[in-house]
């Protein structure tokens, strides 16, 4: 009865389908490498969740979530580069005990800035917090100033470029371009060996289905209705008394926190971090996936990112040359032919045969409970 | 407790009963008459790679798309020469190479991806590949999880040694400190301006430079400068050179920045046929893009150079050119590239094995004599002992021979006192 409270009928079945395919089919189908792609694909998945609520839900397009996705994935590779440089594994540098980098860039005492990262406890913090509060303070800067729409997302693009720069630049203290490689261990625990991975894409799909229960709550409130209405007639909220920008704000914020999540796991499970995965390029990757897999839509956003990341791996295997034009190929045809992706497809030819087959075996047709919970009246 | 002892018993035991278990149709597979010859892939092939008694599998994986293809390009090629060229002459223990292709993409995660895809999903008994360094650094820690063997065919920083790769490119003292003794030498140069790209391979390489130029030879740096990748304004230190009028620019910018480098640089008047100018990081392949005219009297510091005149290379250039046309440039990469292939068959003959732990013990002492660069050797650190050459840029793209070590030079990836 919560659940379907929580979920109305089709989304129910959205979370069943996807609870199946990734806690059950893929583990059982798939060996441990491909399990880890999938796992390297999910991380994406988070930072497609936290579209659906800034940019579909919200209507804030945002071209800069590799930056949170970074800011994430920095901070775990921080606190793992830590471990992986003991002073045993660094014998061969002239200062042991300092990330390889460092020591390549003559540098010969650990930053203070790196030193609270010998701790679990502040990395968890800080994959949260560093990157919600960056959001925050651009949030609060654009917003209040009502500053939106294409301005907006230039901006986030700006900012991707910037610190993308600043990663490369600073490479004593980031690694540079090279990135973080060869993380080893959490808290001495191997993260390399394959039950380790097994392990790590179990957390990760938990962790997903957190945010998806996070991302629905949010979705079903109040809140969630704001956001809509804050798309649809800014000025009308805003008339109505309601601070628009504190509500544009949460809802970056949180695309933010959900990225950043993203990318810790992608340094867990792919063991290592790059000033590639921050800049414009995936910033905007990472807008495709939700686009191909529906914005509006919670599910189809998860289902685009790994299809479209698995897409990307299967074409590349197979055409070296020539893939990357049958992605563009493929992202121009889902545009043009499903402007709202791959659950609006969905939604159009497949739910209304799956209605019709419930339709006739029930005499009472249910639609209207999903008319209700599309259209819910405003309170 | 004893629940507890039997699960840490059960998981092992269960991945080898699955592996058994993916074996069975495998073992159905193989034609019947392949039994009377099963022993020969049996002692050769212990740890289950891609080999059959016809063909063994290796990996080729460079980026053919994005912004490195354009250097990574001719490693491919030569590379798919060399294993047509092997194939040609009978293969590796009368098996035949066959390669799976994989795309770096120019995206150092992806290498790390495709790497363990080769090793993992194909098996495969070496991979030819990599380019940059950052490439390296993110498929050396797959390859020693799995237990690979890697050919990576660039000049590169050093400070690197793995049991798990052959670098068959120089490492930076190979490359760096002959030219400078020879540059001193015969100019007379006691200062130096350094100017490099910004990231590791060119930092380390300025690095030794500057001690090998004060400690050794006693001259000045009188500046030195980093770009970010791509960069294309170089204005203002070629201001400074002007003001600083240095014996020698040391150069190692990559990529498309050396288009703008060298062009503004000439339009800044500055004559490389009176301004020393050595190079580590142009070859035939960049000049292709700089433009012959615009770098013409530079000098540049490799191993290799097109217009070697000796045998090996006689035949090699045209082999290239017949195979990829005749406008391809070779650039000293791409003959680095061309080495692995045939490197690895040695080393599978003289250890009598596909087994990587057998070749990478086999390998030091390798010696290659058919390389377009003379010959070459693989010492007891993975790197190869070769020589160190001297060109200058002449108005065709090519470059001219003007000096060359007596002896092999020995690699050094760990220098003393250049640290």
């Amino acid at each position: 009865m919560i659940n379907s409270r929580f979920f109305n009928r089709s989304e129910l079945m959205g979370f069943i389908a996807l609870a199946a395919v990734l806690f059950v089919i893929l583990p059982l189908t798939l060996d441990v490498f491909r399990l880890n792609l999938v796992a390297k694909y999910l991380t994406y998945a988070f930072v497609a969740l936290g579209l659906v609520l800034c940019w579909g839900y919200g209507g804030i397009l945002s071209l800069g979530q590799g930056v949170f996705f970074g800011l994430g994935g920095y901070c775990m590779a921080m606190f793992l580069k830590l471990e992986a440089s003991s002073v045993e594994n660094t014998k061969i540098q002239s200062t042991p005990g300092i990330p390889d980098f460092m020591d390549w860039n003559q540098i010969t005492s650990l930053p203070l800035f790196w030193q609270p990262f010998h701790s679990l406890t502040f990395t968890i913090l800080a994959i949260i917090l560093v990157p919600g509060l960056f959001a925050l303070i651009i949030g609060t800067a654009m917003f209040k100033r009502r500053v939106g729409g294409t301005y907006f997302a230039i901006i986030t693009q700006a900012v991707a470029a910037i610190l993308t720069i600043l990663i490369v630049g600073q490479q004593g203290y980031t690694g540079g371009i090279n990135g973080m490689t060869d993380l080893r261990t959490l808290r001495g625990w191997d993260i390399r060996p394959d039950h380790a991975k097994i392990i790590l894409y179990f957390v990760e799909v938990l962790l997903l289905f957190a945010c998806i229960g996070i991302a629905q709550f949010i979705r079903l409130t109040k809140l969630g209705r704001i956001l809509v209405a804050m798309r649809e007639q800014e000025d009308r909220v805003r008339f109505s008394g309601y601070s628009v920008a504190n509500f544009k704000i949460f809802a970056f914020c949180m695309a933010a926190v959900f990225a950043a999540i993203g990318g810790a796991m992608f340094a867990l499970n792919v063991g290592f971090m790059s000033p590639s995965f921050v800049g414009i390029v995936p910033s905007i990757e990472m807008v495709i996936y939700t686009a191909v897999g529906g914005r509006m839509s919670i599910f189809g956003a998860i289902w685009g990112a790994l299809l479209v990341n698995f897409a990307k791996t299967s074409l590349s295997e197979s055409f070296p040359q020539l893939w990357l034009f049958g992605l563009g190929a493929l992202f121009i045809a889902v545009v043009l032919a499903f402007p709202n992706g791959l659950s609006g497809l969905w939604a159009d030819y497949v739910q209304p045969r799956i209605d019709r087959l419930f339709a006739s075996r029930k005499p009472k047709p249910d639609w209207n409970d999903n008319s209700v919970a599309d259209g819910a009246p405003a309170e | 407790m004893s629940d507890e002892a039997n699960k840490g018993l059960l998981s092992p035991l269960r991945r080898k009963l699955l592996m058994g278990m993916a074996a069975v149709p495998a073992i159905t597979m193989l034609p019947r008459a392949s039994f009377a010859q099963a022993p020969a892939t049996s002692a050769v092939n212990t740890t289950g790679l891609a080999v059959t008694d016809t063909e063994v599998t290796v990996g080729i994986l460079h980026s053919a798309t994005g912004t490195m293809a354009i250097s990574e390009t001719g490693s491919i090629e030569a590379e798919k020469l060399a294993i047509e060229q092997i194939n040609a002459m009978g293969g590796v223990l009368g098996r035949k190479i066959k390669f799976i292709q994989e795309d770096g993409a120019s995206d150092w995660p992806t290498f790390a991806e495709k790497a363990k895809k080769l090793l993992v999903n194909d098996k495969v008994a070496a991979i030819m590949g990599c380019w940059t360094s950052a490439s390296r650094k993110a498929v050396l820690p797959v390859m020693e999880q799995y237990n690979g063997m890697l050919y990576y065919p660039t000049f590169y920083e050093g400070l690197e040694q793995s049991k798990n790769v052959i670098y068959t490119g120089q490492e930076a003292t190979q490359q760096i400190l002959a030219g400078l003794n020879w540059i001193a030498k015969e100019k007379g140069a006691k200062s130096f301006f350094f100017i490099g790209s910004d990231y590791i391979w060119p930092r380390t390489s300025n690095k030794i430079a500057r001690k090998h130029v004060e400690n050794v030879l006693k001259g000045k740096v009188v500046g030195e400068e980093y770009y970010a990748l791509g960069s294309t304004q170089f204005n203002s230190v070629i201001n400074k050179i002007k003001l600083t009028k240095p014996d020698v620019i040391f150069t190692d910018v990559v990529g498309g920045s050396n288009v703008a480098f060298y062009k503004q640089l000439k339009a800044a008047g500055i004559d490389l046929a009176k301004q020393a100018l050595l190079t580590i990081s142009v070859t035939e392949d960049e000049i292709d893009g700089i433009g012959g005219e615009n770098i013409a009297g530079a000098y540049a510091c490799m191993k290799y150079f097109q217009s070697l005149d000796n045998p090996n290379n006689k035949t090699f250039v045209p082999a290239f050119k017949k195979m990829w046309g005749e406008k391809t440039v070779i650039g000293d990469v791409t003959q680095a590239a061309y080495l692995g292939p045939w490197l690895w068959k040695l080393t599978v003959e003289k250890a009598g094995s596909f087994d990587v732990d057998k070749i990478a013990a086999a390998s030091p002492g390798v010696e290659f004599k058919g390389a377009p660069e003379g010959y070459v050797r693989i010492h007891e650190n993975h790197h190869l002992w070769s020589k160190t050459r001297v060109g200058r840029a002449k108005l065709d793209g090519q470059f001219e021979l003007i000096y060359e070590t007596a002896d092999l030079v020995e690699p050094d990836p760990f220098p003393k006192g250049y640290q």
